[in-house]
């Protein structure tokens, strides 16, 4: 592979890393939202081609108004999870603006008020979505100088913007402010030379740390979700479901249901509900329903799941190649073969999947809980039958989503529920319906064949990758001989057994797992310090600053691994930003429990628009990459998914939490790049490493259980 | 089967007529328009339904409300008096102890009753008072420190 291709930054008009030129990309999906991951196919429920050809705006009035009194609303169809840009998108506004950032309002992710968007994933806000809006505000205040300029009767050279007034700097006492122009309407002049956004030596607010602008709201219980809205006559609704995945309805007695005071029975075909004004009996009523089904087992079951994957008909794609692997296996002085497993997981927001539905003179309103508002509008098209400007989605804030709530089906459950019934409905789903139908990170298999020279140098790199997709599979070390080969589903022979999507930084955890330990084999195998072996390995300057940024903050003693000392390092790439963790555990051999006590993490994210914000993500991050690296793992037999709740699924909490570093190097004057996903991507790995270096005992599956810690002690 | 129950609700004597084996989580956030209070997992797990009452944290997506007749509840609204932020709602806010924020009034709660009744909490302490509130955002490090905050703050400053 080639190296340039891994340094080219997302903005810099070069080739993107899957090959394809930006221009291409952004025409073929519509509007330069684009994904790095594999778009979730296996859900029927998500977007079809007809609709890609939805894109942003050109018009800047789509993404701001300026009310007389001066307040700007900015308008984005991103939503706010918990990811804080409803905070970093108006400093971003007020910035270009030049205006107090107390001044902008976010309308988010309404599909009447906000221009299109295609979802909230891929840490796209910051690096997408933010320079468009940008350039919008900054086209719009090229027009409000010259509307000044006609006003006042001096050049625009002799204006200044000073928290949205812009006066005439020879005669101060002579200016106008943004809300006397605008008047509160649509502004209809546009240039023909869009203005460049603001550079960054002149930033007053980008860069700067400010607090959630949400929290005031969230501490005090006054934030809305979903969940919270209230409609007159609004009715809770129970689907019925099935026990497994495959099984199919044959029939079902309803009338213990029926009898339940307050109850109604909602039917069309198998749809199966029921609904009533309070919450309690629709709970007491929906499990009161008989029902028989008939199953269509499915064999795979998570523990033979990989051999399931490995054995299956796929597509295979080279992503990548260079040089000539026979000839580099020839230069190796040593060759390692492992294969790394991964599970399925949840993505367990505490919010569960929320709509409320109800129809408006023909018109359905569906506020949601989703990271799609526009996908599930066009859902809601395709399953229900409405014309698209019969369908507003409107999302208030959404309890997080982690990638989960990019599928949407309990709002076309609603809708539809709200269409049978002409009533106002209300569906959360319960914890249980949560687990069941979530659209899992898939699990996958990562085949890596490797080998270096005698003087430790990676001369062989043939890396595959079944059903986990390609984000975060780049070599990133300089290694002349290396391919890269996808294994996917093909529409004739589905694997996975279940609906899959992102799941943060959607594959990488895996990708990133797999060579990463695969690097640590080696280093340990020629028996150089891993860290000076990644850094003799790369060539990748942003890498090596972010190693050397890591080994800082970690307070990194260079050592042979295993050392006994169980430290450790992973390194990696995602959604623009480069990322490098050191981390410190502690392994019980007589238990094979697991304690992390200490990670740090360097990051190069470009410019930074929030520190504050990122340093959030990144704890945030760390954090919660430590459940998919020791306990959390989706079990399934026979279609049944068996882990249902959080008395089996068991999600980081506080007494696992490690001393936590953090470092964003400083690179304002490069675009901005993801904050939401990058910093959990090498957690996997820079734990199995530092198991290895305290114990020698190298894990191939993940999470680490202390079985499996257990099982891998007995081999050393 | 519909009874009076009366307690007290954030200071305010309340009395409804309901049926007792009402969830009182749900009677909260409908009957009395209470939604701060979340629904996350309806079976105790998460935390996300944690009000006081009588000053003990409770999951109240487990709790019916017949069991809360004559005592005193208290949730996330009832928090702040007279427009002034409670010191753990205030910590929260300076630590940027929340990101989604679903939890936040829950886990708030959790951290009022665990103040109320250790005023003086080591890190251990907030720990394993913590322990069972789920935070998937995972902002546990800053929640930390905002306990410690709202601690030192509650203590006047010691």
């Amino acid at each position: 592979m080639k190296e340039k291709d891994n340094n080219t930054a997302i903005s810099s008009g070069k080739k993107e890393r899957s090959g394809i030129k930006r221009r291409s990309f952004v025409q073929l999906l519509g509007g330069g939202i684009f994904i790095f991951f594999a778009p979730w196919k296996s859900l029927e429920l998500l977007s079809a081609p007809a609709e890609q050809a939805r894109s942003l705006p050109k018009d800047y009035n789509a993404f701001l108004h300026i009310a007389e009194d001066g307040t700007i609303t900015c308008y984005t169809g991103k939503i706010e999870m918990g990811q804080g840009i409803i905070t970093s998108l108006a400093q971003e506004m007020a910035e270009e603006l030049n205006v107090p950032f107390e001044k902008v309002k976010m309308v988010m992710g309404d599909t009447d008020l906000c221009p299109y968007d295609q979802g909230t994933w891929g840490s796209m806000s910051t690096r997408s979505f933010g320079p468009r809006m940008r350039a919008a505000a900054a086209e719009a205040r090229g027009v409000l100088v010259g509307m000044a300029s006609a006003q006042l009767g001096v050049p625009a050279s002799q204006l200044e913007v000073r928290d949205g007034i812009l006066v005439d700097t020879k005669h101060p006492a002579s200016k106008v402010t943004y809300g006397q122009l605008a008047k509160g309407k649509k502004i209809e002049k546009f240039l023909d030379d869009k203005p460049a956004p603001e550079d960054f030596s002149k930033f007053t607010y980008v860069g700067k740390s400010l607090k959630r602008s949400d929290a005031y709201l969230k501490v005090t219980g006054r934030a809305k979700y979903c969940g919270d809205m209230r409609l007159p006559g609004m009715v809770y609704a129970r689907i019925l479901r099935p026990p497994s995945h495959g099984a199919k309805l044959i029939s079902a007695d309803v009338s213990g249901a029926e009898k339940i005071a307050g109850v109604s029975i909602v039917r069309d075909g198998d749809f199966i509900a029921v609904i009533s004004e309070n919450h309690d009996k629709a709970d007491e009523a929906i499990v009161k329903i008989k029902a028989d089904y008939s199953f269509d087992e499915m064999k795979v079951s998570d523990k033979t799941l990989h051999d399931f994957m490995l054995k299956a008909d796929t597509r295979v794609n080279v992503a990548r190649t260079s040089g000539d692997l026979e000839a580099g296996r020839l230069l190796c002085d040593k060759v390692f073969e492992s294969e790394y497993h991964d599970p399925y997981l949840a993505h367990a927001s505490i919010e569960p999947h929320t709509a409320l539905a109800y129809l408006d003179n023909g018109k359905m309103i569906v506020y949601a809980a989703t990271q799609s508002p526009f996908g599930l509008q066009d859902g809601i098209v395709r399953e229900l039958g409405f014309a698209r400007e019969n369908v507003r989605v409107i999302t208030p804030f959404v309890g997080g989503g982690f990638g989960g709530k990019g599928a949407f089906q309990q709002g076309i459950e609603a809708a539809r529920l709200a269409k049978l019934t002409g009533k106002p409905v209300m569906l959360a789903w319960t914890r249980d319906e949560e687990f069941f139908y979530d659209t899992f990170h898939p699990a996958g298999v990562v085949k890596i064949n490797s080998g270096i020279d005698k003087s430790g140098k990676i001369q062989m790199w043939d890396y595959h990758v079944y059903f986990s997709g390609t984000r975060g599979s780049d070599t990133i070390y300089d290694v002349p001989n290396a391919k890269t080969t996808s294994y996917s589903e093909k529409d004739t022979s589905p694997v996975h057994p279940f609906g899959t999507g992102a799941w943060r930084a959607p594959n990488n955890n895996t990708n990133t797992f797999a060579r990463e330990s695969q690097i640590d084999i080696m280093a340990s195998a020629a028996g150089i310090d891993p860290l000076e072996f990644r850094l003799t390995n790369l060539k990748d300057e942003k890498m090596i600053d972010c190693l050397k940024a890591v080994a800082e903050k970690f307070g990194y003693v260079a050592g042979k691994s295993p050392s006994g000392r169980g430290i450790s390092v992973a390194c990696g790439i995602d959604a623009g930003t480069w990322v490098a963790h050191m981390a410190e555990v502690q392994v019980d051999k007589a238990t094979g429990k697991v304690r992390v006590l200490h990670i740090a993490c360097a990051q190069d994210m470009g410019l930074c628009v929030n520190p504050e914000g990122a340093l959030m993500q990144m704890e945030g991050c760390m954090t919660m990459g430590l459940g998919y690296t020791l306990t959390e793992e989706i079990h399934f037999e026979g279609g049944n998914i068996l882990d249902r709740g959080f008395d089996s699924y068991d999600i980081p909490k506080f007494s696992w939490l490690p001393k936590l570093d953090c470092v964003i190097l400083d690179r304002k004057d490069k675009a901005p790049q993801g904050g939401g996903e990058p910093a959990i991507i090498a957690i996997g790995a820079v734990v199995a490493n530092a198991i290895y270096d305290a114990t020698g005992a190298r894990l191939y599956t993940m999470p680490f259980t202390p079985e499996r810690v257990l099982e891998a002690l007995k081999k050393v | 089967m519909e009874e009076t129950i009366r307690f007290s609700l954030n200071g305010k004597k309340t009395e409804l007529r309901i049926d007792p084996s009402q969830t009182l989580l749900w009677v909260l956030r409908n009957n009395l328009g209470m939604t701060g209070t979340k629904f996350g997992c309806g079976t105790g797990f998460c935390g996300a339904c944690t009000v006081l009452v009588n000053n003990e944290p409770v999951r109240s997506c487990s709790m019916s409300v017949g069991d809360v007749a004559g005592k005193k509840i208290v949730t996330i609204e009832g928090l702040e008096k007279k427009g002034k932020l409670h010191p753990v709602q205030k910590a929260f806010i300076e630590h940027d102890a929340l990101q989604c924020g679903y939890c936040t009034p829950g886990m708030i709660m959790t951290v009022t009753g665990l103040l109320i009744k250790n005023p003086s909490p080591t890190r251990q302490e907030i720990i394993d008072g913590l322990e069972n509130s789920y935070c998937r955002c995972a902002a546990h490090v800053r929640i930390i420190e905002a306990v410690q905050t709202a601690a030192k703050e509650m203590k006047g400053g010691k």
